[in-house]
């Protein structure tokens, strides 16, 4: 899988109260949500991110709740991928089962700019700013999470697994 | 290995696992609630399985927004009811039988140490405190659990928190998981298990340990826990539960912290971060508009005990609002027959049904722009309680207490005792 978007550039700890506020957490129409993604931290992301693009934050992206609406607004706000020096657990997780691909890439946020162009080759496990033509490497995603990713997200990939076209991870 | 991959080593089957390792393991135990209770269940109805893999170990609470704020909400709780009906789900706590969540599910019963848990909530991690693994997860994961009884993990490293020595008057669970957090910082235990230990945690309740275990999540922990003893047992009404799950005392950890608590003064986390942490006496004098006593974190018996012990035959402060919340139905009418609620509703605080209302921005108490809470809750993020321009301090029910007496941050050391 090979993604492509311009850079929307975020800090440190940014949490999922701010990536989604918890009074519209009610909301069930995805593309709703998207429109308020980030919207105390960044008015009018849901408006760039529509053009498909990439978020870049430094530590700790999306620590706090479980909410998986969080991750759900930012990919039906148009956020192609986010990749930050690291993630929060839960976010992380919510993240690859909703088919919104989480990178972890070590020298990321001082690497890029708000406004750069940036692909991801998330088999080869590479980051490149097209802007400055630099290279990152990430460690290489397991390959049941990408199985997941190239179906949409679980649940796609879960019911083909109950039909038995995928194995059950048993321990990699 | 450490306590947490012994529990996955078991619940996926497998001899030994080692901190890195991906495994599928079986739940013992699913849980979820009114808010993320709906994308779970049209996830799970998306997979296409008829039934959940086993009604007897689900558990659903009705917490967040209770009873229904808005028409929104009310239809959400409708699919809910409707769902646990259609599924048989045995255990369903709706508006007025149960309370928030985590309380609900350990004062119940539901889990037990070495028991594998996971819920639709972050605070899942409170379970520790009876010595289960017991994790966050969002709504896919869970109903992909509801689905086929098991999730994949990544086993988690250690982190060792060693505390030794007798609290203070005044000074409990809360400022001591805040002191940790304070050092570990926001992501110091990201993708670890928290594992409290020390002669401290030995003497605390399970009500003092359920704090503990509630924050590891802060401090980015996938799981907190304190082994199993005899409080335990007694807490659970259990004669003994599987020695294996102690293992013989190799564990080993990726770091170790040491905390002498009898040295602990009151601590606070400072708006907008919950790893900004300073003993109270550094924030004394901090004009607050609103006092919050409750949450998962802190509406147990004994936090009300103590805000109440504080407040007792005082007012609160003419510019403060004070919310009172129980944790559970339980705790209320426990509360109720030691006489703390006619205490906080005389010094003039109002006490309100078992809710996670203003911990999230909710309802119940949600903040204006340029207003300070003091709140024992377990998230002073921006925005957490309403307003995005309000300020959030976290700290115990005591200075909670202290605090809602003077209008300002207190310290309770300084109160009575």
């Amino acid at each position: 899988m090979i993604l492509e978007g311009e850079c929307v550039k975020l800090g440190n700890d940014v949490d999922t109260d701010v990536i989604l506020p918890g009074r519209y957490l009610t909301i069930t129409d995805f593309h709703e949500l998207g429109r308020h993604a980030l919207e105390g931290l960044m008015p009018g992301f849901s408006e760039v991110a529509g053009r498909g693009v990439v978020v870049v934050a430094g530590l700790n992206f999306g620590c706090g709740s479980s909410r998986e609406h969080a991750a759900l607004a930012l990919k039906h706000a148009g956020v192609r991928a986010a990749v930050a020096e690291s993630f929060a657990r839960i976010f992380y997780r919510n993240a690859f089962n909703v088919g919104l691909p989480a990178v972890e890439c070590e020298g990321i946020h001082g690497a890029v700019e708000s406004g750069d162009r940036l692909t991801i080759d998330l088999h080869r496990g590479l980051v490149k700013n097209q802007r400055t033509s630099m290279e990152l490497r990430f460690n290489p995603i397991p390959s049941f999470m990408l199985a997941m990713l190239e179906e949409g997200g679980l649940i796609p990939y879960l019911k083909r697994r109950l039909a038995g076209e995928h194995p059950r991870p048993e321990r990699s | 290995m450490n306590i947490f991959e012994r529990i996955l080593a078991r619940a996926s089957g497998l001899r030994e696992v080692a901190a890195g390792d991906y495994v599928t393991a079986k739940v013992d135990l699913a849980m979820f609630h009114d808010l993320t209770g709906p994308l779970t269940i049209n996830a799970f109805k998306e997979i296409g399985v008829e039934k959940v893999w086993d009604p007897e170990k689900i558990v659903v609470v009705f917490d967040h927004l209770v009873p229904a704020n808005t028409m929104e909400t009310a239809e959400l709780h409708k699919q809910v009811r409707s769902f646990v009906k259609q599924q048989d789900i045995k255990h369903f706590y709706d508006v007025g039988r149960g309370g928030i969540c985590h309380q609900v599910v350990v004062e119940n019963g539901h889990v037990k140490p070495g028991d594998l848990v996971v819920g639709a909530d972050s605070h899942t991690c409170t379970y520790g405190a009876v010595g289960a693994f017991a994790t966050g997860v969002g709504s896919t994961d869970m109903a992909a659990a509801l689905a086929t009884g098991e999730l994949w993990f990544k086993v988690p490293a250690a982190i060792k928190v060693e505390a030794k020595g007798a609290f203070k008057k005044y000074v409990s669970a809360k400022d001591l998981i805040l002191k940790v957090i304070g050092e570990l910082t926001a992501d110091g235990a990201s993708y670890k298990g928290l594992e409290f230990r020390g002669d401290a945690v030995q003497r605390m309740s399970v009500d003092g340990r359920m704090t503990l275990c509630n924050m590891a999540v802060e401090a980015g922990a996938k799981a907190g826990l304190v082994p199993p003893d005899e409080v335990t047992a007694k807490y659970l009404g259990l004669t003994g539960f599987d020695p294996r799950l102690l293992g013989d005392g190799d564990d080993s950890y990726e770091r170790v912290l040491h905390v002498d608590v009898g040295e602990l003064q009151p601590q606070v986390a400072v708006p907008p971060r919950v790893d900004d942490v300073k003993p109270v006496s550094e924030a004394k004098g901090v004009p607050v508009d609103q006092v919050f006593i409750g949450s998962c974190t802190n509406g147990r018996i004994e936090d009300l005990r103590v805000a109440a012990e504080i407040m007792r035959g005082g007012k609160v402060h003419k510019d403060v609002r004070v919310i009172v919340i129980p944790a559970s139905n339980k705790v209320f009418l426990q509360a109720l027959n030691e006489g703390l609620i006619k205490t906080f509703t005389e010094a003039g605080a109002v006490v309100a049904n078992p809710n996670c209302g203003p911990c999230l921005g909710g309802h119940m108490g949600l903040l204006a722009s340029g207003e300070t809470c003091l709140s024992t809750s377990n998230r002073n993020f921006i925005g957490r309680m309403g307003s995005s321009k309000a300020r959030i301090y976290l700290a115990s029910p005591a200075t909670a207490a202290a605090t809602a007496l003077e209008g300002q941050i207190a310290d309770p050391t300084e109160f009575g005792g």
